[in-house]
């Protein structure tokens, strides 16, 4: 009979903590919707690494976690398929829009040095890169500087993004006036030849690897996915990229990245501030890219409409679908989708830049 | 000058203060850090806009260069 409580006994009161954790990560991802590829996954994944002796935690999860994210592998993989999902034509269609997917990286920037005040630099930069609003850049980068924070990064990545819907709406209320957002911006439809497409992604690579070499994996493994994409002769490997292994790699990067979500990992003061500093870059990096929009509005002839400044966060599609809501809202004859995705993919490669960055700053 | 120097006293013992209450719970408190990222926020911004800069560049051009092309051959 003892071996019906025998277990039992060894639950501490972290254990049971984490246990309601991984069941509120379970219960936002299938209830709240709330990013559920991946939240649901390390909800699990929690509750299977925080039983006492499990087994799973030893076992499956520790070689998962050492076989695909202490080396940074499956979150490149993802990038193939995040890469193959992209479509740059609204980028393409008006190349100036990549501006505010650099100005609204500001956020990762300045949490850099509101984490500094708080945890050592290699720590501090780990956190700041949240604000890249990209999980996978998060794990790579956290865990290319070797932080011990990679669980808390994680969970404040992916909920976040999840959040976007909910963040960046006030906070771009807050920073535009009604006038402003409701300025028009027409879209004119621009062919972009299929050459072009081709090229753009190998540009980047080579452009992109040159300057940072420490973002070569980052920006490589992502275009590398887009040109799959984009050539034309290989539309089976495009589809298992975006379907296939963007599923699979998730299933495991969300489950072993739970590796870190053990109660004497995570339940620590410093995991609330992460979580503070990870909304404060979100913060920030809309607020960023709004002012950049506001600064160029003070020399154009025909004004940008400020809003699309927030999209260039690199939480896509989310925060452009939010930005040509919110422009509807105010007059629902103003159309900002393509204008705001194309932001929102300069996002995605600005962030990746970003990331880069860090690693060049902080690395070896 | 004496209000600066009454302002860098406050600010050293007020940290000095929360470092001691933040130690507690395992956590550092070091405002002056601020002022070393700062340089580091100064160049990564330089650095994003630069490389931004040069591909939207880069793509301007092979818009030009491939539709020129394109347009040439639609005349032959």
């Amino acid at each position: 009979m003892e071996i019906l409580y025998k277990n039992l006994l060894n639950f501490g009161l972290g254990e049971v903590i984490m246990l309601c954790i991984g069941g509120l990560l379970i219960y936002l991802a299938i209830k709240k919707e709330m990013e559920p590829t991946l939240l649901l996954p390390m909800g699990f994944g929690t509750l299977l690494v925080n039983i006492p002796f499990s087994d799973a935690l030893a076992g499956p999860i520790k070689e998962l976690y050492e076989a695909g994210i202490a080396n940074e592998l499956f979150p490149l993989l993802l990038f193939i398929g995040i890469g193959a999902m992209i479509d740059f034509g609204p980028l393409l269609s008006n190349p100036k829009l990549m501006l505010f997917g650099a100005a609204a990286q500001f956020g990762i920037f300045f949490t850099l040095c509101m984490a500094s005040i708080f945890f050592p630099d290699i720590d501090a930069a780990s956190i700041a890169i949240i604000g890249a609003a990209d999980g996978p850049t998060s794990i790579a980068v956290a865990n290319a500087l070797g932080s011990s924070f990679v669980g808390p990064i994680t969970v404040a990545a992916y909920s976040y993004m999840a959040l976007v819907p909910v963040i960046q709406p006030p906070i771009i209320k807050l920073m535009t006036t009604k006038k402003e957002r409701l300025i028009r911006m027409p879209y004119e439809q621009k062919s972009v030849s299929k050459l072009t497409r081709i090229m753009f992604p190998i540009i980047i690579t080579v452009v992109v690897s040159a300057i940072i070499p420490q973002a070569t994996a980052l920006i490589g493994f992502l275009m590398f996915g887009n040109l799959i994409r984009e050539c034309g002769v290989l539309d089976t490997l495009s589809e298992t990229a975006q379907k296939v292994l963007a599923n699979l790699i998730t299933i495991f990067l969300g489950i072993s990245v739970a590796f870190n979500m053990t109660a004497d990992q995570f339940l620590k003061p410093q995991t609330l501030l992460i979580m503070g500093l990870g909304l404060i870059a979100f913060i920030v990096d809309t607020a960023g890219g709004i002012l950049f929009a506001k600064f160029l509005n003070l020399f154009l002839k025909t004004k940008i409409n400020p809003m699309i400044g927030a999209a260039g966060i690199s939480a896509f599609p989310m925060s452009g679908r939010i930005v040509h809501k919110m422009g509807q809202q105010e007059d629902p004859q103003n159309f900002l989708l393509m204008h705001s995705i194309g932001v929102n993919v300069s996002g995605q490669i600005a962030s990746v830049i970003a990331g880069g960055i860090i690693l060049g700053i902080f690395g070896s | 000058m004496y209000y600066l120097n009454y302002l860098a006293v406050s600010l050293s013992s007020f940290s000095e203060t929360v470092n001691s209450f933040l130690s507690n719970l395992g956590l550092e408190f070091h405002p002056e850090a601020v002022l070393g990222m700062l340089k580091h926020m100064g160049v990564g911004m330089l650095v994003i806009f630069v490389i931004i800069g040069i591909i939207i560049l880069a793509t301007i051009a092979i818009q030009k260069v491939f539709s020129s092309e394109k347009k040439v051959k639609t005349k032959k």
